[in-house]
């Protein structure tokens, strides 16, 4: 042990360096590197093949095979009827929740370059828990929540709740830039803000009301609909549309902000925008699930291990965080069958030994 | 910091020199350590003499001080508000602010990020499963029976996270990168069975969420706190003898291990320290959020960021906010209580948000 200062310097755990490989077509070129174009397909694979399953998994089973047939047009009423209407919504929007949610922690991670941001720093999950939890708590006595202020108060109450937290926070946040201490705290003191407002109401209601808030905490798939989907969908193509062409900007503010200011980046404008698409991907899956925990933090964290990157790579981000959620809403209803649990509860249990297993393993790569 | 002076003053004159140049920051510093000391005496007192039920400060005075032999009714009211509900669950919130506070400059020291909280280390989560599964398989209902517990599962917890953390990765590169991830797994993973048995079981839920709140009343005697008080101590000796190293390791491990300190080792030190500390805390007070991370900061902007003085101004503090939320709590919606940890984030966030606005050309 004495003699560590004399041990060569470990290597970082980044990548080995791969030659970057470029796809050049007239004025465009984009870079790819193998490795995680691998992540993304076999991620994306699994992912659908996963949905298949789900889409067959329940009371009335259905063999993967089938599930294709029925998709494909070739089943009977009742086959649609329980998947198409009934499983399809539910598996779909658990793909879009879990894209959505990770590719928004990939953003917030780079951005605030703090391996343990999510976009809970910006207030989105704590507000959006204030709103959805006043709506069952002070919406009426014991129970009184249901039909269509449940179907929509809620939902509505948790985008409302989550938007005005973040703009809360953005506001605080402007002129001072994205990383560095001040704003980190800024979020920090917001969130623990809303979180006291939710433990008060917690603690204040009925026993029957805090569990149905604590389920809406945990975030779930239960019951979901094709018009949250189309919603939540709506918000993924127009992020998108704005996250493209800024998505070659997060490579260099990640460089530090003098680096990239000198880049000739525009940081203020290219850290708020970002940040916002961020805040906005966040608020439609918690208004759409609830806040389901963990993707959001841990989904960049697999994708940049996995695919040897040194920051989180968005798409492969997007794809495990399909990936987990799928997967998560799939165990969290047949493990404990016939009770359900909340596809929340269940994303750690799956993720976290996956994230374990990768810190180990990649720490061994960059030694030898 | 290529060419090296020669050295021209002989070597008595050179160690006279940084002593008179530390001598000043040393007033300011114990100046800062007298004020908030009196600050915690009057915080103390304050917390004895405001409750919910309104009790003539000058009757509770007279029977803290033996004054009134009175046997009347009332000042035996008094006397038995003092000594047994206000007395003790003040000083638990002061063990546990400090115990907290100090924990949370310890986490963020080892983890050089502003963002690691004393629960990062799995021991709030490992806690709490621990409490759920006393409550709903064992069916205990009591703060006191909770203690073991709890204390167990933070230690469980906290050695599953070191050992992912640090030995699983190496045992001589121990980057706080790896730390902090497989802090974030464990506790998310520990949170998720919680979460998952609190779902189906009504009951648990209903006993649970008072005490994750983080309460200082109901049922908390000393009993809650004196058995774990050792450790807590413990816990503080060892982080007050750690300082020098989190100073040299906030230079970067590089630069750590320049200076002759092995990192492992040290990293080992914080952590046990942090593991007494919150374990104590959290069995004594459930978990309190928001101190840990929250103290350590404000601190800063008085201290500076040696650990020497920020480690004991962290307890003080923290011991300071615990007792003025406790106390804010019980008149804010008297004649009912709010918990500590809803008076800290409902009242103490904004204080905390006004202070980090004013912090301007804070560097990170």
């Amino acid at each position: 042990m004495t003699a560590v200062s004399t041990r060569p310097k470990p290597v970082p755990a980044r990548a080995k360096p791969a030659r970057p490989k470029a796809l050049r077509i007239g004025r465009v070129s984009i870079r790819w590197r193998p490795r995680h174009l691998v992540v993304v397909l076999v991620a994306s694979a699994v992912a659908l093949a996963v949905a298949v399953v789900a889409a067959g998994t329940g009371d009335f089973t259905i063999a993967p095979g089938r599930v294709v047939e029925v998709l494909l047009g070739g089943g009977t009423r009742r086959e649609e009827l329980v998947i198409v209407t009934i499983r399809l919504p539910r598996v779909l929007i658990g793909l879009a929740v879990g894209i959505a949610l990770a590719v928004s922690g990939a953003i917030v991670q780079t951005t605030a370059r703090n391996s343990l941001a999510s976009p809970d720093l910006l207030g989105v999950t704590a507000g959006a828990s204030v709103g959805a939890v006043a709506v069952i708590i002070l919406g009426g006595n014991s129970g009184q929540v249901s039909g269509m202020l449940e179907a929509i108060g809620v939902p509505v109450g948790a985008l409302i709740g989550g938007l005005a937290a973040s703009t809360l926070v953005l506001l605080l946040m402007r002129g001072r830039g994205a990383s560095g201490l001040q704003p980190i705290l800024i979020g920090v003191g917001v969130s623990a803000l809303l979180g006291g407002l939710v433990s008060w109401m917690m603690v204040s209601a009925t026993i029957t009301d805090a569990a149905r808030a604590n389920v809406w905490l945990t975030g779930s798939l239960n019951g979901r609909s094709w018009n949250e989907l189309w919603a939540l969908l709506a918000v993924i193509v127009i992020s998108s549309a704005v996250l493209v062409p800024l998505s070659t900007r997060l490579g260099t503010i990640d460089l530090g902000n003098d680096v990239a200011r000198g880049l000739g980046v525009p940081m203020v404008l290219t850290q708020g925008s970002l940040l916002l698409v961020a805040v906005i991907l966040a608020s439609a899956t918690t208004a759409a699930a609830g806040p389901i925990g963990f993707v959001a933090l841990v989904c960049p964290h697999l994708a940049r291990l996995a695919s040897g990157a040194s920051r989180p790579p968005l798409v492969a981000s997007g794809a495990v965080g399909a990936l987990l959620v799928v997967g998560s809403d799939l165990v969290a209803r047949t493990v404990l069958a016939p009770i359900q649990l909340p596809a929340g509860a269940i994303t750690a249990l799956v993720g976290a030994p996956f994230l374990l297993w990768l810190l180990i393993r990649t720490r061994r790569e960059a030694r030898r | 910091m290529a060419v090296i002076p020669p050295r021209r003053t002989p070597p008595t004159v050179d160690k006279a020199a940084p002593v008179s140049v530390l001598s000043s920051s040393w007033r300011a510093q114990v100046r800062w350590l007298g004020a908030t000391v009196a600050a915690l005496a009057l915080v103390g007192v304050l917390g004895l003499l405001v409750g919910s039920r309104g009790i003539p400060p000058l009757d509770l005075l007279a029977s803290l001080f033996g004054l009134d032999a009175g046997t009347g009714t009332a000042s035996i009211e008094a006397r038995a508000i003092l000594f047994d509900l206000r007395l003790p669950r003040t000083i638990v919130g002061m063990a546990a602010g400090a115990a907290l506070a100090v924990a949370g400059a310890l986490m963020q020291g080892h983890t050089r990020n502003p963002l690691a909280d004393p629960g990062l280390l799995g021991v709030g989560a490992g806690a709490a499963l621990a409490v759920v599964l006393a409550i709903s398989m064992l069916g205990l209902t009591t703060p006191s029976g909770y203690l073991w517990f709890a204390f167990a599962g933070a230690g469980i917890a906290a050695v599953i996270v070191t050992a992912f953390g640090l030995l699983g990765a190496g045992r001589r590169d121990s980057s706080p990168a790896t730390l902090v991830l497989a802090g974030a797994a464990v506790t998310a993973f520990l949170s998720a069975i919680t979460g998952i048995i609190l779902l189906l079981d009504t009951a648990t839920l209903d006993l649970y969420r008072f005490w994750s709140v983080g309460s200082l009343a109901g049922g908390r005697d000393l009993a809650v706190l004196l058995p774990v008080l050792p450790f807590l101590l413990v816990g503080l000796i060892v982080a007050f003898a750690h300082a020098s190293t989190l100073d040299a390791l906030a230079l970067g491990d590089d630069m750590a291990r320049a200076m002759g300190r092995r990192l492992a080792p040290a990293r080992l030190t914080g952590l046990f320290a942090v593991t007494l500390l919150v374990g104590s805390a959290v069995a004594a007070s459930g978990s309190i959020g928001f101190v840990g991370l929250i103290v350590p900061h404000l601190v800063r902007r008085i201290t500076g960021p040696g650990h020497r003085w920020l480690l004991p101004q962290c307890a003080i503090i923290g011991a300071i906010l615990v007792v003025v939320a406790d106390v804010i709590g019980r008149v804010i919606v008297s004649p009912s209580e709010l918990p500590v940890g809803v008076v800290l984030g409902v009242v103490g966030a904004p204080v905390f948000l006004i202070l980090v606005m004013r912090m301007r050309g804070a560097r990170s």
